[in-house]
């Protein structure tokens, strides 16, 4: 059964690239006459917009689901955790990407430039670096190899990739903060409810030292 | 069907028609599905008088003008349905539909301050005060793209001539409309409103700066700065003030919008600069409707200004 559900959220994870592919090669919304018109006059700002969004959106549900299913109370939804990791890495790829192709097309010293001088991207860059040891190590046998607590430790870099993202997209908007204000409200209660977690199973913990290792890994 | 390179038509012929069937056919290297989009080609054409019912009026008596390049025209379709305007919305994609309803008559321009003639006009007057000219001009917007549009209008230089500036005016503020009812995005403080620009008054009398009422042969569309906006052409795209309503002639640099949101970034001047990166690299741009980026060139290309910043350090007064 939960193999089916999978196949089928693999499906969906993958409708925004299928949009955002069909659109870029598709036709002008208004006129019907070439290339890459279907995202609207600069389809390639908004391809590298359209994927941006997505890995920060994949980033937030990889998040969602270490609370959602305690406070569902499904906790088979930890099956699909990797997944949504995985694809918040594979829309990350998308947008970098996007980036050095279509907005650098490859010029090293315009992209040496923008990681080091400009601060958006600079994070922007960190949070994707953060994000490749964690997509390597996303297999069973690697968290056999690190042992759980290791790779628990390692995985938790996900929240500063997370971070990294936010502000990222603050610090790139020209004066309109609404949209990164939204991604980081969701993002800080998301931080915020582990920090919750965190806390109480420390205050337990004091009077009755029992591992909690419940909690701790998600599991 | 007919299909002719923009660049194969001189501006003379340009009419808002034959603008929109000639569109690009660039970049023939990616495959494009071609028989689906001929066959939806024919139904956008019926569709396209309701499309371009938001179109203004026809401009008569346009004269060309020594200062247009020669430059492949942007699609119309672009460019008034890819633009900022802040007071509609921080989306380019939305001031089209947003700005449909935005009443642009009556609407009166007042001139005043350091002048010795203190003047209000109605705006269907200032648009008579010279031979209209279609100035054909390339456009940098300061996030990295560009289009090349034939404008409408008279060189600001004619209008400031009639207040009589005195000696104590050294620079022109341009203040836009404040309707919050009408323009939605005026309801959030994105930026200070209303939307205030400046120029220096050498910079506002030199003959290419621009006094806008149209563009591709028609009145400005409503998203695009109707009834009456600057076009700058050495500048930043934020330069050109749209929807003016007064013109303020003072002797200290005018606080402008985009200078008080972000000083460091967005400085008074904002001359097209590929040495000075603001809030990011200015080096290269994207024209609309191609797919490599080009090189920015200095003062967007019209070295003819160079003479107003000699001295000047345009690292430092950017
Ligand atoms: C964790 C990794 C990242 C996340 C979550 C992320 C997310 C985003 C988001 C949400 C946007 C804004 C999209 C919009 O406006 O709708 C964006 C824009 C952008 N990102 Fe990223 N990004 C990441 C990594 C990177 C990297 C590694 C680069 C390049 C080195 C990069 C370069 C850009 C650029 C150039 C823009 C457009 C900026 C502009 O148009 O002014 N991003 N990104």
């Amino acid at each position: 059964m939960i193999r089916y559900i999978k196949i089928v959220v693999f499906g969906i994870c993958l409708i925004p690239l299928g949009i955002l592919l069909s659109k870029f090669f598709g036709p002008h919304p208004f006129d019907m006459s070439g290339w890459g018109l279907g995202l609207g006059a600069n389809p390639v700002e908004a391809l590298e917009h359209g994927f941006g969004d997505w890995t920060l959106r994949f980033l937030l549900v990889t998040l969602s689901i270490t609370p959602l299913r305690k406070l569902l109370q499904v906790p088979s939804l930890i099956k699909f955790r990797r997944m949504m990791g995985l694809f918040a890495f594979f829309y990350g790829c998308a947008h970098f990407t996007t980036y050095l192709w279509l907005d650098k097309f490859f010029n090293l010293h315009e992209i040496l430039l923008d990681v080091a001088k400009r601060k958006y991207i600079t994070v922007g860059f960190t949070g994707f670096v953060l994000l490749i040891p964690l997509a390597l190590t996303s297999t069973a046998g690697w968290i056999r190899r690190l042992g759980g607590k290791r790779w628990l430790a390692l995985h938790r870099l996900i929240y500063a990739a997370a971070i990294a993202g936010v502000i990222h997209y603050l610090w790139l908007v020209k004066a309109d903060i609404r949209k990164p204000l939204e991604y980081g409200a969701v993002l800080a209660v998301l931080l915020g409810y582990r920090v919750v977690v965190w806390w109480m199973a420390l205050a337990k913990r004091r009077p009755m030292p029992v591992a909690s290792t419940e909690v701790v890994t998600g599991r | 069907m007919l299909i002719k390179n923009a660049s194969d038509i001189r501006s003379s012929e340009i009419t808002p028609q034959n603008v929109y069937l000639n569109r690009r056919k660039f970049l023939t290297g990616v495959a494009v599905a071609g028989a689906a989009a001929v066959a939806g080609r024919g139904i956008k054409e019926l569709m396209l008088p309701s499309m371009r019912a938001s179109a203004g009026q026809k401009i008569d008596g346009i004269q060309k003008s020594a200062l247009s390049t020669t430059e492949k025209i942007t699609p119309y379709n672009d460019v008034t349905h890819y633009n900022n305007y802040y007071e509609f919305s921080t989306e380019k994609e939305e001031p089209a539909s947003l700005a449909k309803d935005f009443k642009t008559r009556p609407w009166t321009v007042k001139i005043d301050g350091a002048v010795k003639k203190k003047l209000e006009f109605g705006v269907d007057d200032v648009i008579k005060f010279a031979t209209p000219e279609e100035r054909i001009y390339r456009h940098r917007c300061v996030e990295g793209w560009s289009i090349v549009v034939p404008w409408v209008g008279y060189s600001l230089s004619e209008l400031i001539k009639k207040a009589e500036p005195l000696g104590k005016a050294k620079f022109v503020e341009f203040i836009t409309k404040y309707a919050p009812n009408e323009m939605p995005g005026q309801r959030r403080e994105v930026l200070q409103w209303p939307y205030v620009e400046g120029l220096r008054m050498d910079e506002a009398m030199h003959p290419l700066a621009l006094l806008c009422f149209g563009m591709y042969g028609e009145a400005l569309p409503n998203q695009d700065g109707a009834p009456l906006r600057l076009v700058i052409p050495w500048k930043y795209g934020f330069k050109s003030a749209k929807a003016i309503v007064r013109i303020h002639f003072t002797d200290s640099q005018p606080m402008t919008s985009w200078n008080l949101a972000n000083p460091p970034a967005f400085g008074f001047y904002s001359n097209v600069n590929p040495n000075v990166e603001t809030y990011h690299s200015q080096a290269y741009e994207r024209r609309l409707g191609e797919f490599r980026p080009r090189q920015t060139q200095m003062f967007n290309g019209y070295d003819q200004v160079a003479g107003l910043y000699s001295g000047m350090d345009l690292k430092k007064n950017y």
